[in-house]
């Protein structure tokens, strides 16, 4: 038995490394989700550069509207853009296939990409961006190489060039460095909570349930004491 | 007026009697330790799988285009959808956890040993077609692991010689994994299979009160009775098992739901990550690896450099489990009074499986292909050395009563 405990906790770490896989760094998201604001700035960004060609096609714009706390007129008149109604699926603006023949690959369904690649990741990606006279959009990707569209967010951070000592200045943005790492957070924080919406509730009837259990433990405890009391 | 009723039900069926046979009056050893709770987690574990089951059936479309989509509907639109899906994923992998701490107690305690070998027979099979029902459920949510895991382990059929390509075709129903796939795997998932796992299940209780529960001690309570044919040593199944068992499950249920509502992706391992991309058969993962309960046995697979013989190194290691009453040929049963080499050889065996299942999670590398290699060579250097040894084993003496 001890043996065994040993060698689950010495094989722990080792199995965490191996889950993680890639080897690239990322940077801390810091995603609040109690942080509504920022999850509605996030839905407007996204539904302002995403959503013309990257759908979140799993989520309502009803839910998403209460979940995030607002009012389902601003959802209609701020964030549907296009003609669906607010029970509807949050499908993007163009089809896939006319996608599919202007990227080379259809854009991805983003409603789980925050569970798929981790927030971290979502964050970094969405930072780093760079010029790269190589590649058909004029940009490539630190943590996606080779990475197949535009630099949508371009005027909001402007563009990062690689310097000769592997640093990146970025000049021409209509923000500061501050103010678009806490947009691009905004966005994160949408994505993550599309992921996997019920995430809060499900933490919180979490700990109703084991607070339960715990009493029932004692009681189911205490209830075997007494029958047993008689075994010898 | 209760009374009336059990005596009429009774004088046409044997509902009292049965009660009595298998709880009431079902004489259990007193002396049971924590590796006695994981029979009856087995069965709760069960009954959440079957009943969380039906409520996903009702929502869910077994169609290569709607079931990726039916499964994010549950997670979003189902009232607690999230919870069933949830409950369903994690009783997967608890299932296995529990059956592999319930075969770890047969192991340590000789519960396969005479006379218990068909009820170990009947658990192996248990075994067997939890394996399948869990490989056929995992295709269900058609992501990207449920696809490629999928086309992984049915190309191995393939490796069998002259029958090789039909049978993955058969198996299949197409050439590549397509919706009939899913279909088939799907009908088999939700009926076929949990319909022999309820009967095997029903079988493996019979034998169990037939020949009656072993104990840490391996003695045989039934052969010291007292004079109204009672065993000294038992106790009534009803009310001291079902009340330790109740805690039992509190206990269990804490772990469970811990994991299910602050962990349900269990870190990657109870649901892999790109597992919430739908299935496309066009781009291969980086990395395929199993759910975490094939990977002892999937280690054994990769660790042999052919393909037909990796494949049958795997079945091997499964189907050695079932004939362990007959490699044992040690007349006690209990770890507790058998030899320190005996010991020895169950540390190493269980040192050697967790070593396998961590090494069939990671991408395989020349050095840890060598690690796996060694360690398949323990695991069946177990059961040979076990082969060899118990024959004329140095034992200590075993009480004539257990101990509590």
């Amino acid at each position: 038995m001890k043996k065994l405990l040993i060698a689950l906790v010495t094989l722990l770490p080792s199995l965490a490394m191996a889950a993680s896989g890639h080897n690239v760094h990322l940077e801390s998201a810091n995603v609040d989700l109690h942080d509504k604001e920022s999850l509605e700035r996030g839905l407007g960004l996204f539904q302002q550069y995403c959503s013309g060609c990257h759908s979140t096609q799993y989520q309502r714009y009803e839910r998403v509207a209460n979940d995030i706390g607002i009012s389902i007129d601003d959802m209609r008149s701020k964030y549907i853009l296009n003609d669906a109604k607010i029970g509807d699926l949050m499908e993007n603006a163009i089809p896939t296939a006319d996608a599919a023949k202007w990227f080379g690959a259809a854009p991805p369904d983003l409603t789980l990409v925050a569970r798929v690649r981790g927030e971290d990741w979502v964050y970094s990606y969405l930072k780093g961006f760079y010029a790269d006279e190589t590649r058909p959009f004029g940009v490539n990707n630190t943590v996606f190489p080779l990475v197949g569209m535009p630099h949508v967010l371009q005027d909001l951070q402007g563009l990062a060039v690689k310097q000769e000592d592997d640093t990146f200045v970025t000049t021409g943005g209509k923000m500061t460095a501050e103010e678009y790492d806490q947009a691009v957070r905004d966005i994160t924080g949408f994505l993550v909570y599309s992921a996997e919406p019920v995430q809060l509730e499900r933490k919180a009837l979490g700990m109703w349930v084991l607070g339960f259990l715990f009493i029932f433990f004692i009681i189911a405890y205490l209830l075997k004491k007494e029958y047993w009391k008689d075994v010898h | 007026m209760v009374k009336n009723i059990i005596d009429w039900i009774d004088a046409r069926i044997p509902m009292t009697a049965t009660y009595n046979r298998h709880v009431g009056q079902y004489a259990t050893p007193k002396n049971f330790n924590f590796w006695y709770f994981f029979g009856s987690l087995a069965l709760l574990v069960l009954v959440n799988q079957l009943l969380t089951g039906i409520w996903l059936t009702m929502n869910y479309v077994p169609t290569a285009e709607g079931a990726f989509a039916s499964v994010e509907y549950i997670m979003r639109d189902v009232e607690y959808g999230w919870l069933l899906r949830y409950m369903h994923s994690t009783g997967a992998s608890a299932f296995f956890f529990v059956i592999y701490m319930h075969m770890f107690r047969g192991l340590i305690y000789g519960s396969y040993q005479k006379p218990r070998e068909l009820l170990w027979l009947f658990g192996m099979l248990i075994f067997l077609v939890l394996m399948a029902e869990a490989f056929m459920g995992y295709l269900l949510p058609w992501g990207q692991m449920s696809y490629w895991g999928a086309q992984v382990i049915i190309s191995l059929f393939g490796a069998i010689p002259v029958i090789g390509d039909d049978l993955t075709l058969w198996i299949r129903g197409d050439y590549v994994i397509s919706g009939a796939t899913l279909n088939r795997f799907f009908a088999l998932h939700v009926i076929a299979l949990p319909l022999v796992l309820v009967v095997l299940v029903f079988l493996h209780l019979i034998a169990l009160h037939e020949v009656g529960s072993n104990n840490p001690d391996g003695v045989e309570i039934k052969k010291n009775k007292d004079e109204n044919g009672w065993p000294i040593d038992g106790i009534p199944f009803h009310p001291y098992y079902t009340v330790k068992d109740i805690m039992g499950v509190a206990g269990f249920l804490i772990v469970f739901c811990y994991v299910l509502f602050f962990m349900p992706e269990g870190g990657g391992y109870f649901l892999e990550k790109p597992n919430f991309e739908a299935a496309n058969p066009m781009k291969t993962p980086e990395h395929i690896a199993p759910v975490w309960y094939f990977t002892p046995f999937y280690a054994i697979l990769r660790a042999i450099p052919d393909k037909l013989l990796g494949v049958i190194g795997m079945g091997l290691s499964i189907a050695v489990l079932f004939i362990l009453p007959w490699l044992d040929r040690c007349k006690v049963k209990s770890i507790r009074y058998r030899s320190m080499i005996h010991k020895i050889n169950i540390a190493q065996f269980t040192v050697s499986f967790i070593i396998l299942g961590y090494l069939g999670v990671v991408p395989a590398t020349p050095e840890l292909t060598i690690a796996a290699r060694i360690f398949t060579f323990t695991y069946f250097g177990f059961f040979v050395a076990l082969w060899v040894y118990s024959k004329n084993e140095k034992t200590k003496e075993v009480p004539t009563r257990v101990t509590h």
